[in-house]
């Protein structure tokens, strides 16, 4: 039998890899949304002109901040944990995250569809493990 | 969506995917890296299929920023989860590894999802912040005003 610590700390590793990769998600998204279309910006200022704006952009470094602590987490959640187990399940919440993260912070309009999307991605991507 | 945005979404998927097996394919090729001999993962960087594979993972990251810039993030996320899709099918028929039928199943599931948000508007419009594609559709729905007022 599994110890009830053992799940504790293989939840915080799965919590810990969701939570950054959500907000780096959300801080890269909102950074984009910021922007404007690219296209837009690459017509205007050229392929350098886009690339300076994007790494400028506060969120967008803040955003790729948390994301490099997502993949740390993860790498440090494999030495302790299996890849079958920690790769899916990190995986396929983050959808889950993501849908409600950017319906209260990016003010998305997450309808019936969405929704329905983010969970068959999220079982799709959890039945890959098998 | 224009045919150039899906086009978009599609170099998403086969970077992503693409990137992952090569990654995949260069690091099986060297063999187990300890983590006693750090050094080995830089010399890793430099054999062919670990450098093609960092290239598509670059050139994932700036065609999902783009894609981000006119496309919300819950259409992006599983429009572009066709990856997984196509991972699945290169495992099977270029690595050769064993797909089991749950893992079959798990794919029914992503196309099914990607089918769903597909069908749906991909921008949700919040005014001032989204300029550019107000513009563009009030540029098709202004003459049509214009005519009517006439």
């Amino acid at each position: 039998m599994t110890h009830p610590n053992a799940i504790l700390v293989t939840a915080a590793m799965i919590g810990s890899i969701v939570l950054w990769a959500t907000a780096g998600d959300i801080l890269t998204a909102s950074a984009m949304r910021q922007l404007g279309d690219l296209d837009v910006i690459r017509e205007r200022s050229g392929i350098w002109g886009a690339a300076v704006a994007v790494v400028t952009n506060g969120r967008f470094g803040l955003g790729v901040v948390c994301l490099a602590l997502s993949f740390f987490s993860l790498l440090f959640a494999f030495s302790h944990r299996d890849l079958s187990l920690i790769g899916p399940a990190a995986t396929s919440l983050t959808f889950v995250t993501n849908a409600l993260s950017a319906r209260f912070f990016l003010h998305e309009n997450v309808d019936h569809r969405r929704w329905t999307a983010a969970i068959f991605v999220c079982v799709g991507v959890a039945l890959l493990a098998f | 969506m224009t045919f150039r945005r899906y086009l978009v979404l599609g170099v998403i998927t086969i970077t992503a995917s693409c990137g992952d097996t090569f990654l995949s394919r260069g690091m099986k090729s060297l063999g187990p890296v300890s983590l006693a001999h750090p050094t080995a993962l830089i010399h890793a960087i430099f054999s062919p299929w670990v450098a093609s594979g960092i290239v598509l993972l670059i050139g994932f990251f700036a065609s999902y920023l783009t894609a981000l810039s006119w496309a919300d993030l819950t259409y992006v996320l599983p429009a572009s989860s066709l990856g997984y899709v196509i991972m699945t099918l290169l495992a099977r028929f270029w690595l050769h590894e064993k797909v089991s039928p749950l893992r079959w199943l798990g794919v029914v599931f992503i196309t099914a999802g990607v089918g769903f948000v597909t069908r749906g508007p991909s921008y949700t419009d919040h005014g001032s912040h989204t300029a550019p594609v107000r513009a563009e559709g009030l540029a098709t729905v202004e003459p049509a005003i214009e005519e009517v007022r006439q």
